[in-house]
């Protein structure tokens, strides 16, 4: 077929077209014979044929277009040229295809990070199948919870373990630290305790030996482990798994049954996992630990919404049976209102998900906006690009160039720069990513994420180069084919006529620039702002100079009632070390993310508090002052009547009297946590409790000897305050592993686990700080450019009005007025945008208000001084143009 | 209904001129046509290529090069098979368009 032999003989354009032009000319030829024939002269003849037939150019044209393969081929020609016109202007070409990757990759990054904590699913078989369930609405703070994504009790996942018709398997998990390595030389590693049906519900299989499996679930003595690809390779060496293969772990050596492949990360998403262990039902149930995160298997023909339908159903029974004892009526008949829900669970769960997805979506806008500001940079470097050009334009449209050829060829000339620009993006985004995640990581929580460019990315990539082509090319494209040739080429390039009209265009897009930089400076400011109040709080006690020590003495095998005086002889043995200035036991270090509360009533008044057993020299080494009452001394006793110390927030909520002091608290029940009553002894001021941005809630502090003994478990968290913080680890372990050998030590420094918990926010001030100033700079490049571009265009006109005696001063004050004007549209609609946009950004910003004040003051303030300055340049230039040059060039 | 009648229209000229002389080049064709309708229907050069090339791909027509009876080479066009059942197609379509033309400029 035709169009078949066309595509075929591409490439043989030339040829095709000699052929065309060959017959076109013979039948020019042919009509020139019969008009010499008929009589005519040759030149009469000639000029005959020629009026009848019309420019040749133009005829070609035309039937090559009639050639589908041809057509493609004046594409490639358009390409060809185009690269040949980025060739001849190298600093225009490097300018824009290196905007355009730095915006396209830093949108890029931010979605990669998007996409791998959001949007990808965890690396098993048909993860769309796998649905999760969930206490709905939480538990309320109910018994004890031992950390995110877990809300299942042992009982309870016993019950759903029997009853799931909508699963074709369930499984229980829970992320948990395991020490690895011979004692002394041990090392903390991260293991998941899985249910039998774990990897077989997951359908991961084994990359070595087998995974665990139903029938490894009996007895609770560790025996057998499961090691991640990772481990495996890096901590066994890779080699292959054999029936004897062993490794220690909590001192004791346990049988490796086999490693998971690389893919298989665990459930967390921005986590992994070493090893893997199987649960076990011991025999004495707690009911009130929430302890596994429960998933299952959708079977085929179930949906998520059914599933949730048929928990829901199943939750009366299963909360009665499992409602555990030892609480209050009140406490069992929330228990007891639970309800189970079904929710898809095919992207696992993700503590990352969860505390950056708002900041995350933000950042997202941030680059997308900073990616508007240079399109429109670079719309109006093709405008004037464009206008330079009018001349060739309107030459190639007298010879007869279609108005749809030359949009064709200008579309195609900015399509390749968005190609060129999103193509460097994709290639910058992989590292900026990586920066990203890695500015995330702190010392204690290191992030693991595979950041790679997927379909989905590409395609986000691409949606963002075409978007950015349509702004930048398309209006240029659509403004220089209007040209009309004629008044064109009288005018030359830098008449006056057919100009004025196109300049508003260009005013737009700098006062577009102007507000959309408004936002992001506000932005900027906020957050930096934000993150600065944070680091400056005071949250009510002593942040520098504090050590954090966990102590674990479960290999003692120590009796209930001696715990308390091991705990009390630990601190005081610190207290006695050089260099320590003061040292305290805590059940709960604030700040750190823990939380621990009972129910109490004050008289007629009840709720829940939070409760913190400390030494007596708690409130000294923190530097908390004691306000009204007592502290603690070592005369609190478990034998000598129980003591509290309350903060403002508790008497806020519980006291109605004047004089807390004297007034009885009484604590409700719990298992292993009796029913109590205390008296107040003293007062202190509020402190932070949980992390820096929420309000003190109440808290009762209890002397730790008072702390129930069937509620004590072997270990504990001290706080050791010295000048030195380097020292105190070397000089406690040296200490403590004399006196005690075999006793687990871990430390940590108290101000840093803070500032980590802060990495979110130092992100958003971080970036939305770069991107600020980045905004700010794209401004004043877009600014001068115009206004450089303006003023050349009118130079013959300043020429004449100086030459007619305007002064030079005048000149200056116009094209200042002209900018300001420009700024002043812009920064209104600014501080407009900006506010809309901070109504979203208000639950992400620390002790400030979205619209504040001072803020948007600062940040306008600062786009004024960079405008003024930005346009005094072109404008004194102007001025200084020699008016009788002007005027001989034009 | 014909689709687009003045294209429809050219190119049943160019069909029927075709299968009248069984071979011509394009020149040969204008001057035909001019000469067969009393210089009724001219035919513009620059829209004869076109049609013709698009009739070459559609495959109603093929093309060689040749000598004209004067000494000048040209580019002599026939139907096809294909051509020759689209022509018959557009005779059949056409009498029903001038038929409908007809009742409309016939109505009082």
């Amino acid at each position: 077929m035709g169009l078949f032999r066309r595509i075929v003989t591409l490439g043989r354009r030339t040829r095709m077209e000699r052929e065309i032009e060959a017959e076109l000319r013979e039948h020019m030829q042919m009509c020139i014979d019969d008009n010499v024939a008929a009589g005519m002269s040759r030149k009469a003849a000639e000029r005959e044929a020629r009026l009848r037939f019309g420019s040749p150019v133009a005829a070609r044209e035309r039937v090559s277009e009639e050639d589908a393969a041809l057509g493609l081929e004046s594409v490639w020609r358009d390409v060809r040229m185009a690269l040949r016109g980025f060739v001849k202007s190298p600093g225009f070409s490097i300018v824009v295809v290196a905007t355009l990757a730095l915006g396209i990759g830093a949108n890029t990054a931010i979605f990669e990070l998007l996409d791998a904590v959001r949007l990808r699913t965890l690396p098993v078989s048909k993860p769309d199948e796998l649905a999760e369930l969930q206490i709905v609405g939480g538990n309320r703070g109910f018994g004890l919870n031992e950390g995110m994504f877990m809300n299942f009790t042992i009982p309870m996942w016993l019950e759903v373990k029997d009853h799931h018709d909508p699963f074709s398997g369930v499984f229980a998990w829970r992320a948990n630290g395991m020490e690895v390595g011979k004692p002394g030389e041990s090392r903390q590693v991260r293991a998941l305790e899985v249910s039998g049906g774990f990897f077989s519900t997951l359908g991961v299989t084994p990359w070595q030996g087998r995974l665990i499996e139903p029938q490894d679930e009996a007895g609770c003595q560790l025996t057998k482990v499961v090691a991640s690809y990772g481990f495996w390779k890096s901590q066994m060496g890779g080699v292959p798994i054999t029936a004897n293969t062993t490794i220690v772990v909590e001192g004791k050596s346990v049988q490796v049954l086999g490693a998971t492949p690389p893919s298989f990360f665990g459930m967390e998403v921005g986590n992994r996992f070493d090893l893997a262990y199987p649960t076990c039902t011991p025999a004495k149930l707690r009911r009130d630990i929430f302890f596994y995160s429960v998933m299952g298997r959708l079977k085929p023909g179930w949906s998520v919404k059914q599933a949730n339908d048929y928990f829901n159903a199943l939750s009366p029974g299963l909360f009665e049976n499992t409602a555990p004892t030892g609480y209050s009526a009140d406490a069992v008949k929330t228990y007891t209102s639970f309800r189970l829900g079904a929710y898809p669970a095919g992207a696992g769960v993700s503590h990352l998900r969860e505390a950056y997805s708002s900041s995350l979506n933000l950042l997202l806008a941030i680059t997308g906006l900073v990616l508007l500001i240079a399109c429109a940079n670079l719309a109006n470097l093709m405008l004037a690009r464009s206008s330079r050009k009018q001349r060739e334009i309107a030459i190639r449209m007298a010879l007869g160039a279609t108005r749809a050829r030359l949009l064709r060829q200008m579309l195609v000339e900015s399509a390749l720069l968005a190609l060129l620009g999103a193509g460097l993006g994709v290639v910058l985004a992989q590292p900026l990513s990586r920066a990203l995640v890695a500015s995330l990581s702190t010392n204690g929580n290191s992030i693991h994420l595979t950041i790679a460019a997927d379909w989905r990315v590409l395609l986000f990539a691409a949606g963002v180069g075409v978007a950015t082509c349509i702004l930048c090319g398309t209006v240029p494209a659509f403004r220089s084919s209007k040209t009309e040739p004629v008044s064109a080429m009288r005018s030359g390039e830098r008449g006056l006529m057919g100009n004025r009209e196109r300049f508003w265009m260009q005013r737009a897009m700098v006062v577009t620039q102007v507000a959309v930089s408004m936002v992001l400076l506000v932005g900027a400011l906020l957050f930096v702002r934000s993150y600065r109040n944070l680091v400056t709080l005071n949250p009510g006690f002593r942040e520098s100079g504090v050590v954090l020590g966990y102590f674990g003495f479960g290999h003692m095998h120590l009796k209930q009632e001696n715990i308390a005086a091991f705990k009390r002889t630990l601190v005081e043995d610190v207290q006695t070390l050089p260099g320590i200035e003061n040292a305290t036991a805590t059940n709960n270090v604030p700040l750190t993310g823990g939380s621990w509360s009972h129910t109490v009533d004050v008289g007629a008044l009840n709720g829940s508090s939070r409760f913190t057993y400390v030494s007596p020299s708690y409130f000294a080494t923190l530097g908390i002052p004691i306000l009204t009452g007592r502290g603690f001394t070592s005369q609190d006793r478990s034998d000598t009547p129980l003591a509290l110390i309350v903060n403002q927030a508790f008497i806020r909520q519980f006291v109605r009297s004047t004089s807390p002091v004297g007034q009885r608290v009484h604590v409700r029940p719990e298992p292993d946590y009796p029913e109590r009553t205390y008296e107040i002894v003293g007062t202190v001021p509020d402190t932070k409790y949980f992390d820096l941005r929420g309000e003190a809630p109440p808290i009762a502090f209890v002397p730790a000897e008072q702390f129930p003994v069937t509620g004590q478990r072997p270990g504990m968290a001290m706080m050791i305050a010295a000048r030195d913080t380097a020292g105190v680890e070397r000089s406690v372990r040296q200490m403590f592993e004399q006196k005690h050998p075999g006793l687990n030590m871990q430390f940590a420094n108290f101000e840093q686990g803070i500032r980590d918990n802060l990495v979110g926010d130092r992100l958003m001030a971080m970036v939305s700080g770069a991107f600020g100033v980045l905004a700010a700079l794209l401004v004043v490049i877009g600014l001068y450019g115009v206004l450089s571009y303006f003023l050349a265009q009118r130079r013959g006109e300043i020429g004449i009005r100086i030459a007619l005696g305007a002064s030079r001063s005048r000149v200056v004050g116009e094209s200042l007025w002209d900018a300001g004007k420009m700024l002043g549209i812009g920064l209104i609609m600014g501080v407009m945008l900006a506010l809309v946009a901070g109504r979203e950004a208000s639950t992400m910003v620390f002790g400030l208000k979205p619209w504040d004040p001072a803020t948007l003051i600062g940040a306008a303030a600062l786009l004024a001084v960079v405008t003024v300055v930005t346009s005094i340049v072109p404008a004194l230039k102007a001025a200084n143009v020699n008016p009788i040059e002007t005027l001989r060039s034009e | 209904m014909a689709k687009n009648d003045l294209q429809g229209a050219l190119d049943l000229l160019i069909l029927k001129t075709l299968s009248q002389l069984s071979s011509m080049h394009g020149y040969g064709i204008v001057n035909h046509i001019r000469r067969v309708s009393d210089d009724r229907l001219i035919v513009e050069e620059g829209s004869l290529y076109p049609a013709l090339h698009r009739m070459e791909q559609c495959g109603w027509v093929r093309s060689a090069w040749a000598i004209t009876d004067y000494g000048r080479k040209a580019k002599w066009y026939s139907l096809t098979r294909a051509g020759r059942e689209q022509l018959a197609a557009r005779e059949k379509n056409w009498e029903q368009v001038a038929k409908g033309v007809d009742a409309i400029l016939r109505f009082a």
